[in-house]
């Protein structure tokens, strides 16, 4: 054992293991236990873009890409993203990713200082903060809980501050499934161009939104192409977690910057990978729409059982998960998951893991086949009821 | 109306409240569409699907594709001919066919001999039939949009972000 003091790093030491290590530790081994702790789609991969990195895969074609990323591949993701009134050049504007993940924290680490602030719209992907944190930023953990769950320009702008560098978003939202309004994200825009801010945009949900709503960019609005970063990938809509593939759009001169750290760090996403994401975008839309109605009519079945149970929760727009409001039983989000697991036999995962802002709320996923989403409805019903016959 | 149907197509035995639930529809208009779609028989029957590989006796199942040449009458094309086939029990399925042959023929019967003898005795015998081509299924992989030979696990991690 090596028993030097300063071993590791201080600023290693010092960031916390996400708050879903410990469900996941709670839950391994366990086969009763219906999990709505999940993050990802209960499909497999159609089948079409695992042909296509098969027949690849056959012919030999393993080696690395271009640091970019194919080229093919970053003309599918121009081509797609006009649908969203986004026009971004495939040669120096776009590049292919380790999933948003990689994304998330090349972009940080291109555009941040040690003496600048970044505001996270909390509750958000479990990533966002440490990755800032590493980068010795000042992190303003903006709460918008009190607005809807979306953050709002008019309290944004209240703790924006010369320091400010960037802002973070995500729509639609993990964990709440929350999207910001159309008029909102322009207000959010005008600020951004008024104050000189980067906005990092996590879209990875952005297929993935229901009844009457559709996904706007924040990118899309006059003049945002400067200060806008899009981040999105294959993960959610085209169920391709395993594959880790996604990708950043952003102006020329940050490119050059996060292009750097991407070479310096992964030198590619796998080619594999690649070519599976280029044919999902020429091929897969059916198969993604497919995929999206099911968990459309899943989220629908899952408001409509927690309306009967008299259980309230956020309204999910789009994403698959379904914030739970927990606050009539008096446990906190941690006591609550943890006693559901024990004694109710169903992972959900903490609002809190989220950040402060999720404490009070339950994240439940519902890609997951409906006779088990039922049965764990059952057993969270069981489990409020028995709270609220103890506290009366 | 599509998305019930759809809903139905997967599953069969789903309850109306939970299509209901599912498409934000109350149970009386999930109702009137089914009603609607049995009446106009787009939905023809609910049926299980059977995995026949799985049967006790399935020994004594055997199932055939036969590619038939007909000479279309004048009157009625191919459809009477059709006709004169479909009506027999051991038909499950019949399908007029673009190319070599005009009708493809599924047949299920208790043994080889049956089959042939099916064949032999019922369909070639048929006015107007010019050629039969039986092939007997060894395997079914997928059947009815079902894939018959896989085990379906999930496969993810318990927790994650």
């Amino acid at each position: 054992m090596n028993e030097r003091k300063d071993k590791f790093s201080t600023k290693m030491l010092e960031t916390p293991p996400s708050g879903i290590r410990k469900f996941f530790d709670l839950i391994i081994g366990r086969d009763d236990i219906i999990s709505l702790g999940v993050g990802e789609p209960d499909f497999p991969t159609p089948w079409l873009m695992r042909e296509e990195a098969y027949y690849h895969l056959e012919q030999g074609h393993t080696s690395y890409t271009s640091n970019w990323g194919l080229l093919e591949l970053r003309e599918e993701i121009a081509k797609y993203l006009q649908k969203y009134n986004l026009d971004y050049n495939p040669k120096k504007e776009i590049l292919v990713t380790i999933g948003v993940s990689e994304a998330v924290d090349a972009v940080l680490r291109a555009i941040l200082n040690p003496q600048d602030e970044i505001i996270i719209c909390e509750p958000c992907y479990v990533s966002y903060q440490p990755l800032a944190e590493l980068c010795d930023t000042k992190l303003i953990r903006f709460d918008t809980s009190n607005t809807n769950f979306y953050p709002t320009a008019e309290e944004l702008e209240k703790v924006i501050s010369p320091k400010t560098k960037a802002i973070m978003l995500c729509s639609p939202s993990n964990p709440t499934g929350k999207m910001i309004p159309k008029d909102e994200l322009e207000k959010i825009a005008k600020l951004a161009q008024k104050h000189k801010i980067w906005v990092l945009s996590d879209e990875v949900y952005s297929e993935l939104v229901y009844d009457e709503n559709a996904h706007c960019s924040i990118a899309s609005f006059p003049g945002m192409k400067d200060y806008a970063i899009v981040l999105n990938g294959f993960s959610k809509a085209f169920a391709m977690t395993g594959w880790r593939i996604g990708y950043v759009c952003c102006p020329p001169d940050l490119m050059e910057q996060v292009h750097k750290l991407h070479q310096y760090s992964t030198i590619c996403a796998p080619i594999m990978s690649q070519y599976a994401a280029a044919e999902g975008l020429r091929s897969g839309a059916s198969e993604v729409e497919k995929m999206r109605l099911s968990y459309q009519q899943r989220r629908n079945l899952m408001t409509s059982k927690l309306d009967e149970m008299d259980i309230p929760y956020i309204e999910p727009e789009g994403a698959f998960y379904i914030f739970v409001d927990i606050r009539k039983t008096g446990l906190s989000a941690e006591d609550f998951a943890t006693k559901l697991i024990n004694e109710y036999q169903v992972a959900v995962v903490p609002g809190s893991v989220f950040g402060k802002a999720g404490e009070g709320f339950v994240r439940c996923c519902y890609a997951t086949e409906i006779k088990k989403l039922k049965i764990a409805l059952e057993r969270i019903k069981k489990m409020v009821q028995d709270l609220q016959r103890k506290n009366s | 109306m599509e998305e019930i149907l759809q809903l139905l197509q997967d599953d069969g035995r789903i309850s109306i409240e939970d299509m209901a639930a599912m498409t934000k529809k109350t149970s009386e208009e999930v109702k009137a569409i089914m009603k609607k779609l049995e009446n106009d028989g787009t939905i023809v029957k609910y049926a299980a699907i059977v995995n026949t590989d799985k049967l006790l006796n399935n020994e004594n199942r055997v199932r055939a594709i036969i590619e038939v040449q007909v000479t279309p009458e004048r009157e009625h094309g191919f459809d009477a001919i059709a006709e004169r086939i479909y009506r027999f029990p051991e038909v499950k399925s019949l399908t007029l066919m673009s190319g070599g042959y005009d009708l493809q023929i599924i047949i299920e019967g208790k043994s080889l001999q049956e089959v042939a003898f099916f064949v032999a005795r019922k369909v070639s015998a048929i006015e107007g039939v010019k050629s039969t081509k039986t092939h007997f299924v060894l395997k079914t992989y997928k059947e009815n949009d079902i894939v018959l030979v896989d085990q379906k696990r999930d496969r993810r991690e318990g927790v994650t972000a």
